[in-house]
C-alpha cells in the first residue's frame, strides 16, 4: 500500500474499536450535525463539572475518517476544560489523526470537531471557517 | 469490430486515459458524473478560440459571421442527434439542470394553477425534483411521486394510479443516475397525454448512452447535459415542441433574446434565441457539436450495444462479489451501465477512497438523489458508471481493488 494511505492501523483501530462511543443520559451539553451529501452523522454528549469535561460520548455513523476522528477527538478532550475545546483548531485535530487528509475528505475529518464546538458554544451549527 | 477492440481504439482519442493515478493506470468509472473528452472536442474548442472567436448574431465582420454560422450549425447537429423536427426547437443552456428550470419557470410557473398536480418519480436527480418542489409550492399545486419496485424499476401501477385529470405535468428521468434503470417513457407519455398533461424528460443520463428520438418518444420537453456525453462543461440543451416554446414567455431577459426594445416594453426574438439571453457559450456549443459528431461517427446503436455487453460483464462480476448489494436491475434489460452498490459494513466513501488508491475512479454518496436514498433505506452507495472507452480488463481491475477494500476492513 502506498505511503499516502489513510487506512493505517491506528485509524482502522479507532474505527473498529471506537473509544467513548455511546450516549449519555441527561447530558449537560449535546449537539449533532451531519454531512447530508455523504450521510455522515455525529452526535456528541458531554457531562461537565466546574467547567471541565468529566465525560464525553459520541454516536452516529459514517465513513472511517469521520468515525475515527470522533473517537480520537473524545480522547483528546475528556478531562479537559471547556476552553480547551473552544481553542482547538482544525490543524490540531488533523495532526492528532496523523494521516494526510486531502480536500475530498476534510469534511469527514472535521465533522466531530464542529459538533464538539457546537455543543460547547451552545450553537446549532458551527461553520467550517470557525475551525480555522 | 468487436466491442473490446472498439473500446481500445476509442481510448486512443482520450488523452486523460493515458495518465496514472496513485501510480496505477487510471480506470475512469465515474462517467455518470461527467465523461472524459476526446481530442476532437478539445481541438474544436481550440480551433474556435484560435481562429474565429467572435460574438454571435451581432457583428458584420468575417469572424462574427463564421462564429454565428458555427454556433447555428451546432444547434442543427444537436437537433439531428435527437431527431427534432426543427433545429429551432433546440435551446442551448448551461446543462440539464438549467433546461429543467427553464421548463419549470417559463412553463410551470405561468401555467400551473392552485390544485393542479405535477407527477414525478422517487428516482429523480435533485435537478428534476427541486425546481418542481419550488414551483408547485409557489402556485399552490401538488407534487406526486411514483414509487419504485423492489428490483429498482419504476412502479408503473403506482405511476398510472397517480395520473389524474388534475395532472398537468409528468416529469421524469429517462434513465436513473443511481439505478441505471431506463424508464418506458414512450408508454408513459401516451397515457399522460390522454389526461392532457405535458411530459418533461430528464435525459441527462440517457442521451450519452442510447439513441434518442424525441418524435418517437412522443414527449414535450427533453433536457440534456453536454459534459456527460463527451462535450465541454457549461453547455447543455433543452428540446421542446415548437408550439409550446412559441407559446411560452422567456426564462431570462436581456440581450440576444429580444427583437425590439422601447423604454417601457420589448418583443422577443425568434426561436431558439428567445431562450438564450446574453452572450451564449459559443465555444461550448461548438464543442458539443464535436462531441455529437464523435458519437454519430460510431453510431448510438453501437454505443448502446457495446455498453450493454460491458454492463453484462460488470453485473456478473459484481453480483458474484461477497457481501455486495447491488441497487437497480440485476440484468441488462432496459438498463444502462450505472452500477450502484454497497459493501456490507463499509461506508461508500471508504470504498471510493481505497479504489482511488488503486487508480480506480468511482463516485460515492447520495448522487444528488437523496429521496431515492431514503426510499432505499441507505445513506449512500458507491457507483461504477461505464462508457464506451471502458474495457472488461478495467472491470477486473475494479473488482481486484474491491477485494483490497474487503481485506482492509476484515
Amino acid at each position: 500500500m502506498a505511503d499516502f494511505d489513510i487506512y493505517v492501523e491506528h485509524i482502522l483501530d479507532h474505527y473498529k474499536n471506537p473509544r467513548n462511543r455511546g450516549t449519555l443520559e441527561n447530558p449537560d451539553l449535546t449537539a449533532r450535525d451531519g454531512n447530508p451529501l455523504c450521510g455522515d452523522e455525529i452526535r456528541m454528549d458531554f457531562k461537565v463539572k466546574d467547567g471541565r469535561i468529566v465525560d464525553v460520548k459520541f454516536s452516529g455513523h459514517g465513513c472511517t475518517i469521520s468515525q475515527a476522528s470522533a473517537s480520537i477527538l473524545t480522547e483528546m478532550i475528556k478531562g479537559k476544560p471547556l476552553d480547551y475545546v473552544k481553542q482547538l483548531k482544525k490543524d490540531d485535530l488533523l495532526e492528532a489523526l496523523g494521516i494526510p487528509i486531502g480536500p475530498t475528505r476534510l469534511k469527514c475529518a472535521l465533522l466531530s470537531l464542529k459538533v464538539a464546538k457546537a455543543a460547547v458554544y451552545g450553537l446549532d451549527k458551527v461553520r467550517d471557517e470557525d475551525l480555522e | 469490430m468487436g466491442c473490446t477492440r472498439l473500446a481500445q481504439e476509442v481510448r486512443q482519442d482520450f488523452p486523460v486515459l493515458q495518465r496514472k493515478v496513485n501510480n496505477h493506470p487510471l480506470v475512469y468509472f465515474d462517467n455518470a458524473a461527467t465523461t472524459q473528452k476526446p481530442r476532437q472536442v478539445i481541438e474544436a474548442l481550440r480551433h474556435y478560440y484560435e481562429t474565429y472567436n467572435a460574438n454571435v448574431h451581432r457583428g458584420v465582420h468575417t469572424l462574427a459571421a463564421q462564429a454565428t454560422e458555427a454556433y447555428e450549425e451546432a444547434h442543427k447537429a444537436v437537433a439531428r442527434f435527437v431527431n427534432a423536427p426543427s433545429w429551432r426547437e433546440i435551446v442551448f443552456t448551461r446543462n440539464a439542470t438549467e433546461s429543467l428550470n427553464l421548463v419549470a419557470y417559463a412553463w410551470g410557473l405561468r401555467r400551473l394553477r392552485p390544485g393542479d398536480r405535477v407527477l414525478t418519480t422517487l428516482m429523480e436527480h435533485h435537478s428534476n425534483l427541486v425546481p418542481w418542489q419550488q414551483i408547485t409550492r409557489r402556485v399552490g399545486a401538488h407534487l406526486d411521486f411514483a414509487d419504485i419496485t423492489e428490483d429498482g424499476r419504476l412502479d408503473l401501477d403506482d405511476l398510472f394510479g397517480k395520473l389524474t385529470e388534475q395532472t398537468r405535468v409528468v416529469t421524469l428521468t429517462l434513465a436513473s443516475n443511481v439505478l441505471g434503470t431506463v424508464n418506458p417513457v414512450k408508454e408513459i407519455a401516451r397515457k399522460a397525454h390522454e389526461v392532457g398533461a405535458i411530459v418533461v424528460v430528464d435525459a441527462a443520463q440517457a442521451a450519452p448512452h442510447m439513441p434518442i428520438d424525441v418524435q418517437d418518444l412522443g414527449v414535450d420537453f427533453l433536457a440534456v447535459s453536454g459534459h456527460k456525453m463527451m462535450g465541454p462543461t457549461g453547455i447543455g440543451f433543452l428540446w421542446g415542441r415548437e408550439e409550446l416554446l412559441e407559446d411560452m414567455d422567456p426564462f431570462l431577459y436581456g440581450g440576444e433574446m429580444i427583437h425590439e426594445v422601447w423604454p417601457d416594453r420589448a418583443t422577443w426574438n425568434e426561436l431558439p434565441w428567445k431562450f438564450e439571453a446574453g452572450t451564449p457559450n459559443i465555444a461550448g456549443g461548438i464543442g458539443l457539436q464535436a462531441a455529437v459528431a464523435y458519437l454519430d461517427r460510431i453510431g448510438m446503436d453501437r454505443v448502446e450495444a457495446c455498453e450493454r455487453e460491458l454492463t453484462a460483464y460488470a453485473l456478473e462480476k459484481l453480483l458474484a462479489f461477497p457481501g455486495l448489494t447491488l441497487y437497480g436491475p440485476k440484468d441488462t434489460r432496459d438498463r444502462l451501465g450505472v452500477l450502484s452498490f454497497t459493501l456490507e459494513g463499509i461506508h461508500p466513501h471508504d470504498i471510493a477512497s481505497i479504489l482511488d488508491l488503486h487508480g480506480v475512479a468511482v463516485r460515492s454518496g447520495s448522487h444528488c438523489a437523496q429521496p431515492l436514498m431514503r426510499r432505499l433505506g441507505i445513506e449512500g452507495t458507491a457507483r461504477i458508471s461505464l462508457y464506451l472507452y471502458n474495457t472488461p480488463e478495467e472491470v477486473d481491475r475494479a473488482v481486484e481493488a474491491l477485494q483490497k477494500v474487503r481485506e482492509i476492513f476484515r
